[in-house]
């Protein structure tokens, strides 16, 4: 069989095997039962909370929960704004960068913050080492903070009456020491044994053998690579991300880097069939993310490994693909699994140039943003999904006739209010951003000539996809796009506030509202949530809402192109 | 909001003793048993060293090429080309470097010509090729360095690295690790 397809069986394969015993993990650690770890984190767990003069056995309700989440990020994005305008004269600046302006260090901040980590500067000459490890402390946290709010709403579905679901800070630090530092640590050091950088020392001039001199660009990398890949940050040390040699050298570091994509968000639906005890339905509902991943990987597989149709015209061989913004070392194959994975999971790093990929595999990218919720961020993804299924339970008790329950809890009108406009709102700030970006650029193409790298339907699916993967939080790009200008930093920046605050506090508030609810025990005319034809139906809401919500833009963009050369 | 200020502030700072402090700073102890400490795996010949993964440009024709590159394989930057797949002026570019190859290799047919060989990488530093793009050189340079071509296709076999554990990826070569066995070849 073809060594690169057998590649990416063998990843997603092993993937698979680790998220299920990682997800039993996770869900011990949200349930405070006993691990390996208890002896080295219980202690730094205390230390912490002593430091900061939290009391972590305080119990909170949701609403207590969203104002400490909201809080801490304030905080976060307010030391990033200070520390990117003004690393120019603060310390590990090896090769003198300069600070950046105040428009693209909001834009940064931002996107760093919101676990997006959409770039509009190139690592190498933009930051600062300080900068980076700034950067890369966000990663660490945002991640934990999507994470611990994700086990909150678990603790909500539980079937009791509850108005308190623990304490936010507690499961934010566990989250953070026994979950992703334990894992980045392994992964970082796997790439430092592999040839992946981790040093202080600057850019190293050096002759090549044909004579040219040149500069290589060196640094902390391998530690900020590991959690950029775990926490779904997605945000390069390079500006080349993973298909930088450096970030991921070979196709060993590819398979690891992988894995660590969609580990822990995979981990996380069967760290919910843990807490719940509902194995069934962390079943189904990994059966439904699945179908609608390998719906958009197969035929981006096979897209990318046919080739470019214009470049066979030209009579050259293509076996290895299109390999246009692709590395020899992974090949086709793994880049357009690669891609799929980091679009679906709201990761966003490349180890191929999106812009670059045939016209169907950029609709499929755009797709696993667009419905951001097979698999999903981490602990967002599961959020998103939650408002599916909030819909689905609603919409199939209609149809049958039955009170819509989810979980012995009733579904009413306010909580159907809540997730109607989470679900709108993803399509509305990625339309409209899209709208206003091409009314601004078609009202005047000489005065924002340089947004565009590509003419026609490809130039416009650059600006659909920049909105796309800024309100999905994902963060790669269609990096043509010449995005660091005011417009491009303000409007990305407010589209990631927006398309991260909104979608956490619409389901931590129904999941809390529910929790306060009456639990009915399942009775014969409860809808089961944990069989196949609810897990179709759910299926169906996503299709129906992302066929409509964005299938007319698609049409102008990427399958225009497709037709365009067939 | 007020009363969580503080607290937060306050384990932020913890997090980022813990994490941008001493996470980093173990990872990097750790490098210092690392190949080359860390800084980036290196190769040496005739007491010049070049980073091994870092791909670099050759375009001369007494060497085997390299692929095309957005950034000229200056490793202070990376990037590629981001050009659509049906941009009318990328297709000129490649049908350019199509033609030239040609020119620079008679006696070559374009449909031996790999696509990797045309197009630019992800990275600008990809520092591999084809074994078919170093296959579709052997006459240029057999001509070139004097060399019979059987020598160069043997330097090809051993020069190229299988797919890991012969199972999973793809074939490929290291075009500097070729060019260093090249010039011993003399």
């Amino acid at each position: 069989m073809n060594t690169e397809i057998l590649g990416i069986i063998f990843m997603y394969g092993l993937v698979v095997l680790l998220a299920i015993l990682l997800g039993r993990y996770i869900g011990k650690v949200f349930n405070y039962e006993n691990t390996w770890f208890d002896k080295l984190f219980n202690p730094l767990d205390k230390l912490f909370f002593k430091l900061s003069g939290i009391d972590p056995k305080k119990e909170m309700n949701w609403k207590q929960h969203l104002v400490a989440l909201l809080s801490i990020n304030v905080v976060w994005f307010l030391i990033s704004m200070f520390v990117l305008t003004n690393m120019s004269w603060l310390p590990l600046n090896p090769d003198g960068n300069p600070a950046i302006g105040a428009e693209l260090a909001f834009n940064t901040s931002v996107s760093f913050v919101t676990n997006t980590n959409l770039q509009h500067y190139s690592g190498e000459t933009g930051l600062s080492y300080l900068g980076q490890l700034i950067l890369m402390l966000w990663q660490f946290i945002s991640a934990g903070t999507g994470i611990a709010i994700c086990a909150v709403v678990f603790i909500a579905m539980k079937e009791r009456t509850a108005e308190t679901l623990g304490n936010f800070y507690s499961f934010f630090v566990r989250t953070c020491t026994r979950i992703l530092l334990p894992l980045a640590f392994v992964v970082a050091i796997i790439l430092v044994f592999n040839g992946t950088p981790m040093t202080f020392e600057g850019k190293h001039s050096m002759i090549t053998l044909q004579g040219d001199t040149v500069q290589v660009s060196r640094g902390p990398v391998a530690a900020f690579v590991a959690i950029k890949q775990l926490g779904t940050n997605g945000g390069g040390f390079f500006a080349a991300n993973s298909a930088h040699p450096l970030e991921n050298p070979n196709y060993f570091t590819n398979i690891i880097e992988t894995i660590s994509i969609i580990l822990i968000p995979i981990a996380m639906v069967f760290a919910m069939g843990y807490v719940l005890k509902r194995k069934k339905l962390a079943w189904t509902i990994f059966g439904v993310m699945t179908l609608g991943f390998l719906l958009l990987l197969v035929p981006s597989v096979m897209n990318e490994m046919n080739g470019n149709p214009a470049i066979a015209k030209m009579g050259i061989a293509q076996s290895m693909g299109s390999m246009e913004g692709k590395e020899v070392r992974f090949g086709s194959a793994a880049s357009a699994y690669w891609a799929i994975n980091t679009t679906c999971t709201s990761n966003g790093s490349v180890n191929a140039m999106h812009d670059s990929m045939t016209p169907l595999t950029g609709m499929f990218t755009l797709l696993g943003m667009m419905v951001n919720c097979f698999y999903g961020g981490v602990g967002v993804g599961f959020l998103n999904f939650y408002i599916f299924i909030i819909l689905a339970v609603f919409i199939s008790g209609l149809m049958v006739g039955r009170t819509p329950e989810f979980l012995g809890k009733k579904i009413e009108a306010k909580e159907m209010k809540i997730a109607m406009v989470i679900a709108l709102l993803h399509p509305f700030l990625i339309l409209a951003g899209t709208a206003v970006a091409s009314y601004l650029f078609a009202n005047n193409p000489t005065e924002y000539a340089a947004w565009l790298n590509n003419p026609g339907y490809h130039g416009f699916s650059e600006i659909l996809y920049e909105f796309t993967s800024s309100s999905a939080n994902n963060g790669s790009g269609f990096e043509g796009l010449g995005d660091n200008t005011s417009f491009w930093n303000i409007a990305t920046g407010i589209v990631m506030l927006m398309g991260r605050y909104l979608p956490i506090i619409g389901p931590v508030a129904i999941a809390g509202i529910l929790a306060g609810k009456k639990y009915i025990p399942e009775s014969a005319g409860t809808l089961k949530t944990d069989t196949s034809t609810f897990g179709l139906m759910v299926f169906a809401v996503i299709a129906i809402l992302a066929a409509l919500a964005f299938f007319p833009t698609l049409t102008l963009g990427p399958i225009a192109e497709y037709f365009s050369v067939h | 909001m007020k009363s969580n200020i503080i607290p937060a502030i306050k384990l932020t700072l913890v997090c980022l003793v813990l994490f941008s402090g001493i996470y980093t700073m173990s990872i990097w102890l750790v490098a210092q048993i690392a190949p080359n400490h860390g800084k980036g795996e290196i190769i040496a010949q005739n007491g010049k060293t070049y980073y091994t993964n870092v791909g670099q440009s050759f375009t001369d024709d007494n060497y085997f090429y390299s692929r095309p590159s957005a950034v000229k394989y200056n490793a202070a930057g990376s990037g590629g080309s981001n050009k659509g797949a049906n941009n009318p002026d990328y297709l000129a570019e490649v049908q350019a470097r199509i033609d030239t190859f040609l020119v620079h290799n008679p006696g070559i047919d374009k449909s031996e010509i790999p696509s990797d060989l045309v197009t630019a990488s992800g990275s600008g530093l990809d520092p591999n090729i084809s074994v078919q793009a170093a296959k579709v050189q052997v006459k240029r340079i057999a001509n070139i360095r004097k060399l019979h071509e059987t020598a160069l296709s043997e330097l090809i076999t051993q020069q190229t690295e299988k797919p890991l554990l012969g199972l999973f990826g793809t074939e490929k070569i290291n075009v500097l690790k070729l060019n260093l066995a090249l010039d011993k070849l003399k």
